[in-house]
């Protein structure tokens, strides 16, 4: 489960060590942005520390990486990888050959370092109009493309537009994004909300975000966490709705039906689908156990 | 007539001042005060030895307090809060007698009841006429509220007035009347702007305090007291002051009318009042510009002494109707006992101020801090100094969960009900040095050179010196 | 590695600690920390099991703590020891 994605700085000690009480599903210990060129060398060593010593519970740590023009990602990844983050961010990733390059750099560290091969995932950061464009390739470049990252940020830079609080310029690419990651079967995180002060502004915004189909969001300050996590949780009623769409399946294999129906409407694998994962949700989030399976 | 004198010595002479009295002092001119400063000086100069000083706080600016101690011109301090500066030099020993650490409220009922009796009380006014009406709400100095000063205006057998800014008699919108005073001083500053209140008091951005300020809220949501009619006292400190402000929200929302809020008052608290949430402020003491304003011109926003405000042996005080406070803590330990007089070298940087009063007063009384600081935990097997005892706390709330005190059971209910993360106490213990390893014990030496007298009078604890 | 210049790595920011390195004849450790009493020997330790580590023999390093978790020490004093090689090589 990973509603928030929560970015932190990666050189900031006293803000690590409450990286899992922020009530964010993943932490995001950033190398990249929040760092100042002159401490990288500090940031990725803090890092690599905090993931070898410290816990952090069941939040999950992703770390995002330095991008792949500045030359320090091959740095970041050599100190990160061997102490098995959940997933590595790159960022500013622009196309397939982006994502192919990290991830075998990625396999050589993980052959040096003795664990799995495969097991370290990535989460690209897609933050260009040719990202965008490229987003279908991109999330299936590697089969370590767990999700794909849309940053507005960067992209209305890229798109010469001004970024608004309503997003109306970025639409296209958020759509394209989520979109394409479906294509791929794989999960699309939206963009942060750059204003932490407006809460309901942030409400909306996430709430477009999973109407468009994203699975979650990232947030620049724990304030919006709870928010998100809100917006981005099964309600009482969708949870309610899915436990009865398993209760009347179980019902009709005992009576040796085949058609199922619920309220009048046919129950067909997308919406089996969606209620197992609405189930999943409601018991990670300890509503309740999956008990479908 | 008048009783304007031409200068502080001629005050002190004509108030009959003599080696071993007692002379007070109040501290809403905080860190920017001249007044205890000037006041020793002219004393010193005068030849008198064996003073003992009483004052409701004392900051570092008033450092020079460390040299007239091993001069033996004060060889006693009354206080109820000591800055760092001045606290270190008193943990290293260099004061013979103790110093007695009193609350806000302790200390006006010590005074009001005669135990410890003021010789001659100064009192630092950015207003006053020549009569000796005065008030901190206007001039260029102006620090708001007097309430610290009240209680010695009242019962002291002399006081001086000190002001800066001197106006034609009646003073209008005076703060303590003509009728206790002896004398009045003119001098060019009370005080430095700039130390006496801050512009703005900002809230923390660290992102603990602001989830601490959080779940804060979501607590005094559970405990079922936040209702119409609802009072609340809370710190100037980071968390504390963040979750004031998201009380607010909550409060507009719900269109919540509480009765009051008190306290060291902020421009946050100010805009709770103008936003509705609360009909009054009760205010001993102005923290930034925006409540010296308020305090100035809004007739909701009122004045009250610190007998009013905190003392336990009036027939009422405010924190009697209070419902809930939030505290700060240094150090809280496993029987709730609250450490804010000691760091974790043992060395004094503060006080009880009005925490045991709040806390004794409140109907849920809620500490808000980080379960560690800087490596060191917040829960220990026994605090340092006890500044507030356990049985008057009720909540310890940190990033890592929140502890009940186990006589509130009612409260560990609505809490468990409302799905907050309740642990016992030695559970955070536990998870601190989890986090931060286990510290080697502090060592102290064996003099005492502080004792904490708890509101009522009774000592509590006490200090001893730093090795 | 060897201590080849002098080099500076962390913050004085609280939960941190900054760490200074130079070279010297034989290995010296000086510590001081606002809860040396408490945390004193943990952060000395801290720091000689890093050196070692890094194969450090000879060096002055200087920590002035800010209640840093051991962790935090370690990542101090190893990005100071690398950037005392670095400057050299760099130079």
């Amino acid at each position: 489960m990973r509603r928030t994605m929560l970015f932190l700085p990666g050189n900031t000690p006293n803000i690590i060590i409450n990286a899992d009480v922020l009530g964010a599903d993943s932490v995001i210990l950033d190398l990249e942005d929040a760092v100042s060129p002159d401490q990288k060398d500090a940031a990725r060593i803090l890092v690599r520390n905090a993931l070898k010593y410290m816990n952090f519970g069941s939040c999950e740590i992703i770390v995002r990486i330095n991008p792949l023009s500045s030359g320090m990602w091959k740095e970041d990844l050599d100190e990160i990888i061997p102490l098995r983050p959940s997933v590595i961010m790159p960022t500013k990733v622009s196309a397939s050959y982006d994502v192919e390059h990290i991830a075998a750099y990625i396999t050589e560290v993980e052959k040096r370092a003795a664990i799995p091969e495969g097991s370290t995932q990535i989460m690209p950061l897609i933050e260009t109009a040719r990202g965008v464009e490229n987003a279908f390739h991109i999330a299936e470049a590697d089969k370590r493309v767990c999700a794909v990252f849309i940053g507005c940020e960067d992209l209305t830079a890229d798109l010469r537009c001004v970024r608004t609080k309503t997003g109306t310029e970025v639409f296209y690419a958020r759509s394209r994004v989520v979109c394409a990651a479906r294509a791929a079967g794989i999960e699309a995180y939206d963009t942060p909300f750059t204003d932490i002060n407006d809460k309901e502004g942030l409400r909306k915004d996430a709430e477009f975000a999973k109407g468009l189909g994203y699975t979650g969001k990232a947030c620049i300050s724990p304030r919006q966490v709870d928010i998100v996590n809100e917006v981005f949780s099964p309600s009482d009623a969708d949870i309610e709705y899915a436990r009865l769409v398993f209760k009347v399946i179980a019902e009709a294999k005992a009576q040796g039906r085949g058609a199922v129906s619920l309220k009048g409407k046919m129950i067909d694998k997308p919406i089996v689908d969606r209620a197992a994962f609405v189930l999943e949700m409601a018991k990670a989030l300890g509503k309740g156990g999956a008990d479908h399976e | 007539m008048s009783k304007l004198v031409k200068s502080l010595e001629e005050a002190i002479k004509l108030c009959g001042l003599k080696d071993g009295m007692t002379i007070s002092f109040h501290h809403h001119l905080r860190n920017g005060d001249f007044v205890l400063n000037m006041v020793l000086k002219e004393i010193a100069a005068l030849g008198l030895k064996n003073m003992t000083i009483n004052a409701s706080a004392i900051f570092d600016i008033h450092e020079p307090l460390i040299d007239l101690t091993k001069q033996k011109v004060v060889t006693g301090i009354e206080t109820d809060y000591m800055g760092r500066t001045v606290g270190e030099a008193i943990s290293g020993g260099i004061l013979e007698k103790p110093v007695i650490f009193r609350t806000h409220g302790g200390r006006p009922g010590a005074i009001d009841t005669g135990r410890t009796p003021i010789d001659v009380a100064f009192v630092a006014a950015s207003q006053a006429d020549d009569m000796g009406n005065c008030t901190g709400k206007f001039g260029k100095s102006a620090c708001g509220s007097l309430g610290y000063a009240m209680s010695e205006a009242a019962h002291a057998k002399k006081v001086v007035v000190i002001t800066d800014e001197l106006v034609p008699y009646p003073l209008n919108g005076f703060s303590i009347p003509e009728v206790n005073v002896d004398c009045v001083v003119q001098v060019d500053a009370i005080g430095n702007p700039a130390g006496i209140v801050s512009g703005t008091t900002k809230i923390t951005r660290d992102p603990v305090g602001l989830k601490m300020a959080d779940l804060a809220v979501q607590a005094i949501i559970a405990s079922g007291l936040l209702k119409d009619g609802f009072s609340f006292q809370t710190g100037a400190g980071g968390a504390s002051l963040a979750a004031a402000v998201f009380l607010k929200d909550i409060m507009v929302q719900k269109q919540i009318k509480g009765s009051f809020v008190m306290g060291g008052i902020t421009g946050y608290l100010v805009d709770m009042l103008e936003a509705g949430c609360f009909r009054n402020i009760m205010d001993v003491q102005c923290f930034d510009l925006k409540a010296v304003d308020s305090l100035a011109h809004d007739p909701r926003h009122l004045e009250v002494s610190a007998t009013h405000y905190a003392s336990p042996f009036t027939k009422s005080s405010i924190v009697d109707s209070l419902d809930v406070v939030i505290l700060g803590a240094t150090q809280v330990d496993t029987n709730f006992n609250v450490n804010v007089h000691t760091n974790s070298q043992g060395i004094i940087m503060g006080g009880s101020g009005g925490h045991s009063d709040a806390a004794a007063g409140a109907k849920m009384s809620m500490i808000i801090a980080p379960l560690s600081r800087a490596r060191m935990s917040l829960v220990v097997d026994r605090v340092q100094t006890i500044s507030t005892p356990g049985k008057t706390i009720d909540v310890v709330l940190t990033q890592r969960g929140i502890a009940v005190n186990p006589r509130r059971e009612d409260l560990c209910e609505k809490f468990k009900t409302a799905g907050l993360p309740i642990v016992t106490i030695e559970e955070l213990k536990a998870r601190a040095e989890a986090i931060n390893g286990i510290a080697q014990p502090l060592k102290t030496g064996t003099k005492t050179v502080a004792e904490v007298e708890y509101r009522t009078g009774e000592i509590i604890d006490t200090i001893k010196n730093i090795l | 590695m060897v201590i080849k210049q002098k080099a500076m790595a962390g913050t004085m920011e609280s939960s941190d600690c900054l760490v200074y390195v130079e070279p010297a004849a034989d290995l010296q450790v000086e510590v001081s920390s606002v809860v040396m009493v408490q945390f004193g020997a943990a952060i000395k330790k801290a720091t000689l099991d890093t050196l070692a580590e890094l194969g450090i023999k000879q060096g002055f390093i200087k920590i002035q703590d800010r209640g840093a978790l051991d962790c935090v020490v370690k990542a101090r004093v190893e990005t100071a020891v690398r950037r005392s090689e670095k400057e050299v090589q760099n130079a």
